[in-house]
């Protein structure tokens, strides 16, 4: 079959809703990385969180608005917890433990939501008026999607912000770079931990819920999404933001594109792109050298 | 043992409580006692299998100190390596083992080769990606491989050695000809930790600039630990075939690398004993407490988050810690 | 090795009591009394993508044992299931059969499906244990991992596409144009070899196929390439979670506005979590579904059993061949009269049994089981008439031998 130009721009639209999905998960991840050095294996589990936690609130509120704001705090508070309770203790002890301590507390997490709601999943409906599509003059696109891509750019537009402009940011900016500085500086460190790992899980949780209408909720939906994430951060650089932005809309359209050109190498292509980024770049694309070597 | 004899005692990275000797001869033992105590021969077997490939996967990850997410490509190589030669060529099972290993030592060099040019945590997700197309291999020349059916058809025939017929469909006899694969190898491991090699290995895990600094070849080092991990984790994947008579296309999955990391940290890493441990306990774990409920996933999960914050040592780490004067 | 006991329990007590726990409580007494249990081994992926539909294929396994105790087991023998979580793993499987059979000694295999169905089946070939498992595949029954011992009890994809091709391409009228959208694995592409020769023999055209990775989350990325194909009909070739997100994510493509959707096999389990809007008008083939209990006698009997033991909850496609996969084994048991496993097969290969659907018999040279296959729909909830009440039955497509691929296909010597 033809490959026309409307084909591949259909794509590159698809792609970028794709991407969107990809940025919010990654972002939290990439932060969380970039001050806490922890790699986080339960991040998949709070996008799980998220999906259900929004489902359920819809299901009593019929709001889906009441969905997202119960996505974004459940997860925040579980996120609040694992780090204040579990993942503290283990600051300085390198990135294996919070390693291996995340992955527990994914194990938890996805089996606690099998518990509560079943193993078969969850579904929820968009609301009437974000179904149907519109005609972008090459092809139609679905609605939700579209607001999907904005909703995220905004976010972050809005992220970039409080990271520049406000006090807190200056103090993820300082705490990035050196969290002696901070200390010295009278700063309290592990409440500024305590909220960007709650901000981080908090992000998860929306995208879940954000997903969820597009894939439905599952106690497994974490896994796939940790792995893509995670090839987005490393893509980018780990605990830089503007990397994973780029890399989550990047891998987006590039995995769109290769179901167009070899469809079945669309898993594929991810890993394989990451390799290649990592072969030239050792540090992914917007990485500091020297981090955890 | 001549293990024994050729080193001097307390200086390789065996010299902890238990000697290179005595851990040798602890693992060997626990090895062999194991379908004696464990409820049936084949959970027996599993874990003598992802002892070794958590033994090997420790010579990386434990002695060397570095953090790899895609062994499974090793073990799945070897895995498959094992059951292609006896089901294409009819090659006899314990050449089809050997090779699986070597087959699992040239993706340890394929590693090396592509992905020692990063470092820290970007080296663990070059190895996660490299693994990941091992596994998309496998699937998508499903014709060779199985697909996600796995890899069947292949059966272990009886052996003679010395008058003795030995028939690999006998639960214990198939254990115990695993056992002897498994004997050999940790031997070796045993053996190359206590070499000048494994001298390196431990000065690059304990301070890599200064080590860099003394003129050792740090990155030849860290090939060859990597090849060498690969024979042994090839081994272990190459016996796996055999103990299940079937390869299935997991053994190339990301999960299964995550699960080499859990055992190893469980059992505590940078101890010989502690893989084998880890194993243990992992899919002792996995199996007997999914027997009593089916939410043995919060169970196990719990296990890990306990063993991370009070034990982190990992559970022979702590032991020989504690014992250690 | 199998001791013909006469000291069972009172026949009559036994039929009087109506549940499984109490027939497993006198096998339990049995065998303190000599007569050792049969032991049916049960390997399910509890845990995973699958688990809801293996927990109701668990709950139909236990009305084959409660049925066949009741019945007086095997001259007072009574079964008892040992049920087995793989975890969709094949490892997993693998390490769990070979416990059931060193450990328990079982008597049959059933249940499997997904890639743990043929590790499994590695095994009990190895071993010669009776195994029967559910799953849809078609190198279960091909030369390559056929044994004696194996039967299979649920359709093959083969069956199921052909089934879906025989009814649904003759609805097409003039313009036949099909699209597949296939997920890469062996199941996809085994539903693909059923499908293609018999559509294209019915005049249908097949302008793409289109594959896409297994247990992929997002489809978006296929629908425009699908849509530029303009097809009359898409078919799904895929399985649980990647067949319910391609049919919500295709809703919300407006997919269905310019095609129809077909899959050759639809699972109960799914349909009632996504719902009637996202399966509105897709047509797909099923071993079994509930509803045809008004025209089948042994689908009521069953469905009736079920009810009774399971709270109400009705039968789904799984519950149903999970329990023929259990029942028709212990039958042939009995009328072996031992547990003996190379008689027990002869008696299977003679039985001719309707446990749930119709007429069923295991065809001679690969032992899949003959059977009718379902074309169905989703009903509207306004129509149904129980909250479970998901499904239309279009057609019914009787069993015959000439519907499974041949043997000589599969490679058996005929």
């Amino acid at each position: 079959m033809d490959i026309t130009l409307d084909l591949v721009l259909q794509q590159a639209v698809t792609g970028l809703a794709l991407g969107a999905v990809y940025v919010l998960v990654a972002v939290g991840l990439s932060l969380i990385f970039g001050l806490l050095t922890v790699v986080n294996f339960a991040h998949g589990a709070f996008f799980m969180v998220g999906a259900y936690a929004g489902i359920a609130t819809h299901e009593y509120t019929g709001s889906f608005l009441a969905a997202g704001v119960a996505a974004v705090v459940v997860s925040a508070l579980i996120g609040a917890f694992s780090e204040r309770v579990l993942v503290r203790p283990l600051y300085g002890r390198g990135i294996d433990y919070p390693l291996l301590l995340t992955f527990g507390i994914s194990y938890v997490l996805v089996d606690a939501a099998r518990i509560l709601f079943g193993r078969q999943g969850l579904s929820i409906d968009l609301p009437e008026a974000l179904q149907g599509g519109i005609d972008l003059g090459f092809g139609y696109f679905p609605l939700y999607r579209m607001l999907l891509v904005a909703g995220t750019l905004v976010l972050l537009a809005l992220l970039w912000l409080g990271i520049e402009r406000t006090r807190w940011g200056l103090i993820i900016r300082a705490g990035a770079r050196d969290p002696l500085i901070l200390r010295v500086l009278g700063v309290d460190v592990s409440r500024v931990w305590l909220a960007i790992f709650a901000f981080g899980a908090g992000l998860a949780g929306l995208a879940g819920i954000l997903a969820a209408p597009l894939r439905g909720a599952t106690p497994e939906m974490g896994d796939g999404v940790l792995v893509s994430a995670f090839v987005v951060t490393v893509v980018g650089g780990m605990g830089s933001l503007a990397g994973a932005v780029v890399a989550g809309f990047g891998l987006g359209v590039a995995v769109s594109l290769t179901t167009l050109f070899a469809p079945a190498f669309s898993d594929l292509a991810m890993f394989v792109f990451m390799a290649i980024v990592l072969l030239v770049r050792p540090n992914g694309l917007f990485g500091r050298a020297g981090l955890l070597s | 043992m001549s293990v024994a004899q050729t080193v001097p005692a307390p200086t390789g990275l065996l010299a902890r409580r238990f000697g290179p000797v005595g851990s040798l001869a602890l693992a060997l033992v626990f090895l062999a006692v194991l379908p004696l105590v464990l409820p049936y021969t084949s959970l027996a077997g599993t874990v003598l299998v992802m002892g070794l490939f958590a033994a090997g996967y420790n010579l990386v990850f434990g002695y060397a100190g570095i953090l790899s997410l895609g062994h499974a490509a090793m073990f799945g190589g070897g895995a498959y390596t094992t059951g292609l030669l006896m089901l294409k060529l009819g090659l006899s099972w314990p050449l089809a083992v050997v090779a699986g290993a070597v087959a699992g030592a040239l993706v340890g060099i394929v590693f090396a080769a592509l992905a020692l040019r990063t470092r820290g945590i970007y080296f663990a997700m070059v190895t996660l990606a490299l693994g990941q197309c091992g596994y998309q291999l496998a699937i998508t020349f499903a014709d060779v491989t199985g697909g996600d059916n796995g890899l069947r058809g292949f059966v272990a025939a009886p052996i003679e050695i010395g008058g003795l017929v030995l028939d690999p469909a006998q639960p214990m006899v198939r254990y115990y000809l695993m056992f002897g694969f498994a004997a050999v190898a940790l031997a070796g491991l045993a053996r190359v930790l206590v070499s000048p090699f494994g001298m390196v290995l431990r000065a690059m895990r304990e301070n890599l600039p200064r080590a860099r600094a003394c003129g050792l070849d740090v990155r030849g080092a860290k090939a060859l630990a990597l090849a060498l991990s690969g024979l042994v984790c090839g081994l272990a994947g190459s016996l796996y075939a055999i103990h299940l008579s079937t390869v299935p296309v997991d053994t190339l999955g990301y999960h299964l690398s995550g699960q080499a990391v859990m055992m190893t940290l469980l059992g505590g890493m940078g101890t010989f004993f502690g893989p084998l441990l880890g194993a243990a306990l992992f899919v002792g774990a996995e199996h007997l407490v999914s027997d009593v409920t089916e939410y043995w996933q919060t169970v196990v999960g719990i296990l890990f988050i306990g063993f991370v914050l009070f034990c982190p040592k990992g559970v022979w780490g702590t032991f020989e810690g504690a014992r250690q004067p | 090795m199998i001791t013909e006991t006469r000291s069972g329990p009172d026949r009559r007590r036994l039929l009087a009591g109506g549940t499984a726990l109490l027939a497993s409580a006198f096998a339990g007494r049995l065998s303190a009394q000599g007569a050792e249990p049969i032991k049916v081994g049960y390997i399910v992926p509890l845990t995973g993508a699958y688990g809801a539909d293996a927990t109701i294929q668990v709950k139909g396994a236990e009305v084959a044992i409660a049925r066949f105790n009741e019945e007086g087991g095997l001259a007072g023998r009574m079964a008892q299931l040992l049920v087995r979580d793989d975890k969709l793993n094949p490892g997993e499987a693998s390490t769990r059969a070979q416990e059931l059979i060193e450990r328990e000694n079982v008597a049959l295999i059933a249940g499997c499906f997904g890639a743990p169905m043929l590790a499994v089946n590695a095994v009990t070939r190895q071993r010669g244990v009776l195994y029967n498992p559910v799953g849809a595949s078609d190198a279960i029954v091909s030369a390559s991992d056929w044994s004696a011992t194996t039967f299979h009890e649920g359709p093959t994809p083969f069956m199921l596409a052909g089934a879906l091709a025989r009814y649904v391409v003759p609805t097409l009228g003039g313009s036949k144009r099909v699209a597949l959208l296939v997920s890469d694995y062996v199941y996809g592409h085994e539903m693909v070899r059923g499908f293609v020769p018999v559509a294209t023999s019915l005049g249908a055209e097949i302008v793409g196929e289109v594959r896409h990775p297994l247990g992929a989350t997002d489809y978006s990325s296929y629908f425009p390439r699908l849509l530029a194909m303009k097809p009359d009909l898409l078919v799904v070739m895929s399985f649980g979670r990647d067949q319910q997100i391609t049919f919500k994510q295709a809703t919300e493509f407006g997919v269905k506005r310019q095609m129809r959707i077909a899959a050759p096999q639809l699972v109960h389990t799914a349909r009632i979590i996504d719902g009637h809007s996202h399966y509105e008008g897709i047509v797909g083939g099923t071993g079994y579904y509930w509803g045809i209990e008004n025209e089948i006698p042994s689908a009521k009997a069953f469905n009736d059993r079920f009810r009774r033991m399971h709270g109400g909850q009705n039968p789904s496609d799984y519950a149903a061949v999970g329990f023929a996969s259990v029942m028709a084994p212990l039958i042939a048991m009995r009328n072996a009269g031992t547990t003996e496993t190379k008689a027990v097969v002869a008696a299977l290969k003679a039985l001719r049994y309707d446990l749930y659907k119709g007429p069923q018999h295991y065809r001679a040279c690969d032992q899949q089981a003959v059977q009718s296959i379902l074309i169905i729909t989703s009903k509207p909830p306004k129509e149904a008439s129980v909250k479970d009440d998901i499904f239309k039955v279009l057609a019914v497509e009787q069993g015959s031998e000439d519907r499974l691929a041949s043997c000589a296909a599969l490679g058996h010597k005929t």
